[in-house]
């Protein structure tokens, strides 16, 4: 019987912090392969459709840095992340830094600040669940965040929303 | 502008009376003495809350000058939401891709550098 995975769950465990968690039919070895290997990383790290991902740079040791960069399909423009990883304890953790790159979007995104970033996979049943942390670690970065969007009190908010907006006539 | 828009509904959202004042509107309409009812505080305080809400635009008054009935507003919830599933979309799409890649590579022997296995075929 096939298994049903749940889809991705975003909380805010602390008003530093996103953590964004999902569970994938397969074991952590390759899930974690297809977290650290530029030409399986650029087959889903796309986001939204009309992005490409031209660049993909991953030097997984402690130390070692990476480069993505997305390209907009239709108009060309492009942003990234850069970052120098931290942890490297294949296939189970991954901590690296992530600063975003404006590239030519430039679109107002909390630039100059690092978020540290925890990536953990744990396997059950043959069942990975990967768990990201991000953690923007100082209230200067956290403050460039919450003009994003991401605020303190999300969790509850989603919480909430999650009970509120289920009601009829909203 | 949207975004100082969604911080003061977070940082409305952020407290857990304020919470409970809006789960209570979303079943009615409500005056601030029913309001307040449910709670162990004075009317001043609900109403200081309320002004916090009625701030960030998730709840109105009504029009019975009486009763001054406080009543939820749907859209900067729907909007807060909106942010919130456009985040969590993003990511899904990510890990839908990633799902089929690894039934993918799943499905695919790993081809195995120089050292030969013969007799022994893999069948997915």
């Amino acid at each position: 019987m096939p298994m049903t995975i749940e889809k991705a769950k975003v909380t805010m465990p602390s008003d530093r912090e996103v953590t964004v968690t999902r569970s994938f039919k397969a074991p952590r070895a390759l899930v974690f392969r297809a977290y650290t290997e530029p030409k399986l990383i650029r087959r889903w790290l796309l986001g939204p459709p009309g992005w490409s991902m031209p660049t993909c740079e991953m030097d997984v040791r402690v130390g070692g840095n990476y480069r993505w960069r997305w390209r907009n399909d239709t108009d060309g423009k492009e942003f990234g992340f850069v970052g120098t990883f931290r942890e490297v304890q294949a296939p189970s953790r991954l901590v690296h830094t992530e600063s975003y790159d404006p590239g030519t979007v430039g679109d107002g995104y909390p630039s100059g600040g690092e978020a540290l970033v925890t990536t953990t996979f744990a396997e059950e049943g043959g069942i990975t669940t990967m768990t990201t942390v991000m953690d923007f670690g100082s209230k200067e970065v956290r403050d460039a965040a919450v003009k994003t969007g991401m605020t303190d009190g999300m969790e509850q908010s989603y919480q909430l929303l999650d009970g509120v907006l289920q009601e009829p006539g909203i | 502008m949207e975004n100082s828009r969604l911080d003061a509904t977070f940082l409305a959202l952020a407290d857990p009376t304020r919470r409970a004042i809006l789960a209570r509107l979303a079943g009615g309409e409500a005056s601030v003495t029913e309001l307040a009812a449910p709670f162990a505080m004075s009317q001043p305080a609900i109403s200081k809350h309320l002004k916090v809400l009625e701030r960030a635009g998730l709840i109105s008054v009504g029009h019975d000058a009486q009763r001054r009935p406080r009543r939820i507003e749907g859209r900067p919830l729907a909007e807060a939401n909106e942010w919130l599933e456009r985040y969590r979309a993003i990511w899904e799409q990510n890990f839908q891709r990633l799902d089929a890649l690894l039934e993918e590579l799943q499905h695919t022997p790993a081809r195995r550098p120089a050292r030969k296995r013969t007799k022994k075929r893999k069948t997915p």
